[in-house]
């Protein structure tokens, strides 16, 4: 019933087909993505890699003064094994900019701050190479609203972004990702031993199976209890979803006149490409 | 009697049709240098499919006056060809349309009747609905024309067959959706099993033609088809990429598949109308429409 097992050779031609559309018609050839470490960052520096050439990747690690070792070692690891052209640019400097100011910044401000940071200078190195900023946020990820909304969100387009995180494991295995990085747990590594699944309060794998069967299969909140999970979870997740739908849309405009971007001022972002 | 038929499986670009033009001469160019009778080009092709509120601005009237239609209408003296394009009639209305040319002239246009607004389709709101789904005479035979969502209805292609249509010439912009473990997505096998279901069940040939490329992230999966009356395959176009592929059917297999297979001959079209009037008259019958 919840079935996540996909064709990952099917996945692959049509995500690199996708990459490579959206970049030619923007008129670019490169992109540059930050590479964290994790699989989702890994998974879209392949599928980039292989559509438009390693040479025309440029993955970029930015590590925080608190960043683990372990991150950047396994963002060298893909960085190594494509071939992609690469740069470290430690954010620490500009991120203490703003958090030195307040001794008690809880780590939610910090996480925000980083991931902001890291935005930044993705945007900016785009224009030095004259590309486009690939994302790398999962479908998992963008339903929970596990994201800064302008800071790890921010991208021209996201190839993974229809793919619960069980898939984008199935899609890394099957390209060859390193399995030390498809099977360390999930980590916005904001502190030691921080790990994503620790701080929902559930596994991914759980969640997938849920989210799938809430939104692909179109089952109320009460069938996906009839199906077997567990009421309390089942009510943790539908209100998250809804909690943070601001995040996977554009900001309201208020209408006014008789046509207004996002109302009645239609468009593709393909528009005459 | 043999056809060549030519399935012009292309990419567009969104609301350019000049370059859309191009393309679509060099790919009739290419037909008729092989020898193809009739090219198929998917719907919209002149336009690309998302249009939103490009669709006024691209659309245009089938003649001789529009730029686009002077030159397909001249190459047409060489082959027929099946484009498609945003129409505007005469009282300022848009359709999904596709032109059937041959020898100069347009011998059939048909309007879309079924324009799916629901899920990640918004046509309802763009276009107006066509109205008929006539069947017409070509230099091989009868055919008819329709457009992607048209086919999801049983009614359309009905109609064309009891209309006198042997040779059903299907178009889409098909966005591909439903990745599952198989190795086509879930819309690539439904509307290859449609296909075949039709040509089958109306002993007919049935050509598809779907486009290939990206709009923003919706994907066109292409696998064009053509199937004889029998329902089986005769040629298939690759998935994902752009291609023109060439095949010859044979007429004849019309009178051979429907002396063993009397569907046509046996159908109940009297039956039917009863039937239908019967059902649309019934107090409170949700089904007219």
């Amino acid at each position: 019933m919840e079935n996540l097992e996909i064709n990952t050779s099917l996945a692959h031609s049509i995500l690199t087909g996708f990459i490579r559309s959206e970049t030619q018609r923007a008129g670019f050839n490169k992109v540059v993505l930050g590479l964290s470490g994790g699989i989702d960052s890994a998974l879209s520096c392949y599928l980039a890699a292989e559509a438009l050439g390693s040479e025309n990747v440029l993955a970029v690690r930015m590590p925080y003064k608190t960043s683990s070792q372990e991150s950047l070692d396994h963002a060298q690891l893909v960085i190594d094994a494509l071939g992609v052209q690469s740069l470290t640019l430690p954010i620490t400097d500009m991120a203490d900019g703003l958090i030195s100011k307040w001794p008690e910044m809880n780590s939610l401000r910090k996480g925000n701050i980083m991931a902001r940071c890291r935005m930044i200078a993705l945007f900016d190195q785009s224009v030095v190479i004259n590309g486009l900023v690939v994302g790398t946020g999962n479908k998992t990820e963008i339903l929970l609203g596990y994201t800064t909304l302008f800071g790890d969100s921010a991208c021209a387009f996201n190839p993974l972004g229809d793919l619960y995180k069980t898939q984008v494991r199935q899609l890394s295995r099957d390209l060859g990702i390193p399995e030390v990085i498809i099977g360390k747990a999930p980590t916005a590594d904001l502190w030691s031993g921080q790990t994503d699944e620790g701080e929902l309060g559930f596994t991914y794998a759980e969640v997938d199976r849920l989210l799938y069967l809430l939104v692909d299969e179109r089952f109320t909140p009460q069938e996906c209890v009839e199906a077997g999970f567990d009421q309390k979870f089942v009510e943790t997740v539908v209100a998250r979803v809804r909690r943070f739908h601001f995040k996977r849309v554009m900001p309201p405009i208020a209408k006014l006149s008789n046509r207004t971007v996002g109302y009645d001022f239609l468009y593709l972002r393909d528009w005459g490409t | 009697m043999k056809v060549k038929l030519a399935l012009a499986q292309i990419n567009t670009r969104l609301g350019v049709v000049e370059k859309n033009l191009e393309t679509h001469l060099a790919q009739i160019k290419k037909a008729s240098q092989e020898g193809s009778d009739l090219i198929i080009f998917p719907e919209l092709s002149l336009t690309g499919y998302v249009l939103q509120d490009l669709a006024s601005a691209v659309a245009r009237k089938p003649t001789d006056d529009d730029p686009a239609f002077k030159e397909l209408l001249a190459a047409s003296e060489k082959i027929d060809i099946v484009a498609g394009f945003v129409e505007e009639d005469e009282r300022n209305r848009f359709y999904i349309s596709s032109a059937y040319l041959s020898l100069g002239k347009v011998v059939h246009v048909h309007r879309k009747v079924y324009l799916p607004t629901y899920g990640l389709f918004d046509e309802g709101r763009f276009f107006a609905w066509g109205d008929s789904t006539a069947a017409f005479d070509t230099r091989f035979g009868r055919a008819g024309i329709l457009i992607c969502e048209d086919f999801w209805h049983i009614s359309p292609p009905y109609l064309l067959w009891l209309d006198g249509a042997d040779l059903f010439l299907f178009t889409s912009a098909s966005p591909g959706r439903g990745l599952t473990t198989e190795p086509q997505l879930a819309t690539a096998f439904w509307v290859e099993s449609i296909n075949r279901a039709y040509a089958s069940i109306f002993t007919s040939f049935v050509v598809h033609c779907n486009r290939v490329g990206y709009e923003d992230g919706l994907h066109f999966w292409g696998g064009s088809t053509v199937f004889n009356p029998d329902g089986n395959l005769v040629a298939k176009a690759p998935q994902e990429k752009e291609s023109l592929t060439f095949c010859e059917i044979d007429l004849n297999e019309l009178h051979r598949t429907r002396a063993r297979l009397p569907l046509l001959r046996d159908e109940r079209t009297a039956l039917t109308q009863r039937e239908l009037t019967r059902i649309l008259s019934r107090d409170g019958s949700a089904t007219g429409r």
